[in-house]
């Protein structure tokens, strides 16, 4: 569809509109409810590359504060590395949890790990964030 | 003294249901207010709406059963004359605040917020200070979700219009499968303020129904190894971006589509409250207590246009059949890009994650999660869902926003 067939379309609805009520014929009105779906498409579409240009530069910036500060100090002493303590047989890292109690976190683990029937230390939980 | 008793009688509501040549409408209507209010509370069908719609339904009917002589409604909380004077371009009350403040009932005076569109969005800045919306942002592509599942809007629309529903009214019908009430009631204020009560019946009625209405499709369109598809895990999304977020929406929507202004500024303006993390307060009051006082006055206001004499007509039963339509068509549209993301994306995505586009937070997004995790027990959908499930609330107020601009004179 041409953007001038969807300006036409646009100026004469908006005509009738203003008299009040209108009738659509059957071609007219599949035009508009094919117009419609389009516009709420091609917003959204550009709507979402608008956000992935906004997060790759996000991305980028929060990266390079990262960078830095390890080429900043290129001299100093290595502090001995600490010497890490050993995991749980079968744990797999640390759960980051977000607005969320600890207690509730630790239930919500052990509610998963009864309904799939597998022992907690061989799930591996990322995060746990409160949908709100 | 007897005349005294026998006038009271006879201007009593009982009396009307006999005198009132509307009357048995009302009294078919105060059944139908009896029945809603079982809904919104044994059944619990949003109830936090559908209570007060229920009770706004009966006070409506209760209080217009009696008529005078000159047929006027002495004891109505709600005027239906009144508001169609304000609507009627020849009559000298149009347009006429004033003489509804002056004349008006109760909830003729609280119905003023939702005809000057001041309740719904007021609910969308709620809606949005209670949205988390890290998942879309950290998956864009959820929003081409969001508006694939628009489209039970302009299938139902182009339905109505079938049916010898005129556009605007078409539109409002049509709005039912964005899932979203105050989109719903802004849309159907603006354009066909008549059919409010039916429409907001059949939207909120539907919403509530939705682990019922979905699922049965969701199978019908996705193969069990579709359904079983386990997701990546979503980027985490930075405070900054999260902040950026309802400024570049609010921007960039609204100079789209003017249109969407009241609903995307308010939606948008509720998340910038939660999210800068420096108005606390008021996020607080706008998911809380305002967010309550208004769903009050609008669940209240938006019932009493259920009169007997406007709702009881053939035209109400199209609007529920069209907007079960809307709903199942909006849900079909968002499954079936689901699945075209799933095969272009080489099946790393999850189809019933589109049927989460239909808005309805985060009652969709659950029902989705509910599924895959039936196909498969490990399956964690809720997060991914939520993206497209709040794209969704986007979607239908830009689709609102492009009925209003057509429609809305």
């Amino acid at each position: 569809m041409s953007f001038a067939l969807a300006e036409e379309v646009v100026s004469e609805v908006a005509e009738q509109a203003a008299d009040g009520r209108m009738k659509l014929d059957v071609g007219n009105n599949l035009l508009y409810a094919i117009l419609g779906y389009l516009v709420v498409f091609i917003g959204l579409a550009v709507l979402m590359l608008v956000i992935i240009i906004v997060g790759r530069i996000m991305v980028a910036k929060m990266k390079k504060p990262a960078a830095a500060p390890e080429a900043a100090a290129p001299a100093a002493v290595p502090a001995p590395a600490a010497k890490a303590l050993p995991a749980a047989p079968g744990a797999a890292g640390e759960v980051k949890i977000y607005d969320t109690d600890p207690r509730d976190a630790a239930m919500i683990m052990a509610i998963v790990a009864d309904k799939l029937q597998k022992p907690l230390n061989e799930l591996r939980f990322v995060s746990i964030k409160e949908v709100k | 003294m007897l005349d005294s008793l026998w006038q009271l009688v006879s201007e009593s509501g009982f009396a009307g249901f006999f005198s009132n040549p509307d009357g048995w409408r009302n009294l078919v209507m105060i059944a139908v207010a009896c029945v809603l209010l079982y809904l919104g509370i044994k059944k619990q069908y949003e109830p936090l709406l559908m209570v007060g719609i229920a009770v706004g339904c009966l006070l409506a009917n209760v209080s217009s059963v009696f008529m005078t002589a000159d047929g006027s409604l002495p004891d109505a909380l709600y005027h239906q004359s009144l508001w169609d004077d304000f609507l009627n371009s020849a009559s000298p009350y149009y347009h006429d605040y004033g003489h509804i403040l002056a004349t008006g009932g109760l909830i003729d005076i609280l119905y003023i917020g939702v005809k000057a569109g001041i309740y719904p969005c007021l609910i969308f800045m709620g809606i949005g200070a209670m949205t988390d919306f890290g998942p879309l942002i950290s998956n864009p592509k959820s929003l081409l979700l969001g508006a694939a599942a628009q489209f039970g809007v302009f299938f139902a629309f182009f339905g109505a219009n079938l049916l010898g529903f005129d556009a605007q009214q078409s539109a409002s019908i049509g709005i039912i499968g964005g899932a979203d009430g105050p989109t719903a009631i802004l849309t159907t204020t603006k354009l066909a303020p008549e059919l409010l009560g039916p429409i907001a019946v059949a939207a909120y009625s539907y919403m509530a129904l939705i682990p019922m209405i979905q699922p049965p499709i969701m199978k019908a369109l996705t193969t069990e190894k579709e359904r079983s598809v386990k997701m990546e895990q979503l980027r985490e999304v930075s405070k900054t971006e999260k902040i950026l977020f309802p400024i570049v929406v609010t921007i960039f929507v609204v100079l789209l589509l003017p249109s969407t202004a009241p609903l995307i500024g308010c939606l948008m303006f509720g998340n910038l409250l939660k999210e800068t993390g420096v108005t606390e307060r008021l996020s607080d009051v706008a998911q809380n207590a305002l967010m309550n006082i208004v769903t009050l006055f609008l669940g209240i206001s938006v019932g009493a246009t259920m009169v007997g004499s406007r709702f009881l007509q053939f035209d109400t039963i199209k609007i529920v059949v069209l907007g079960l339509i809307a709903f199942a068509f909006s849900t079909i549209g968002g499954l079936l890009v689901g699945k075209l993301m799933y095969k272009l994306s080489g099946g790393k995505i999850n189809p019933l994650i589109g049927s989460a586009g239909v808005s309805a937070v985060p009652m969709a997004a659950r029902v989705s999660q509910r599924e895959g995790q039936k196909a498969n027990p490990s399956n964690f959908l809720l997060m991914h869902a939520m993206g497209p499930n709040v794209a969704g609330v986007i979607g239908s107020a830009i689709a609102a926003g492009f009925l209003i601009k057509m429609f809305g004179g």
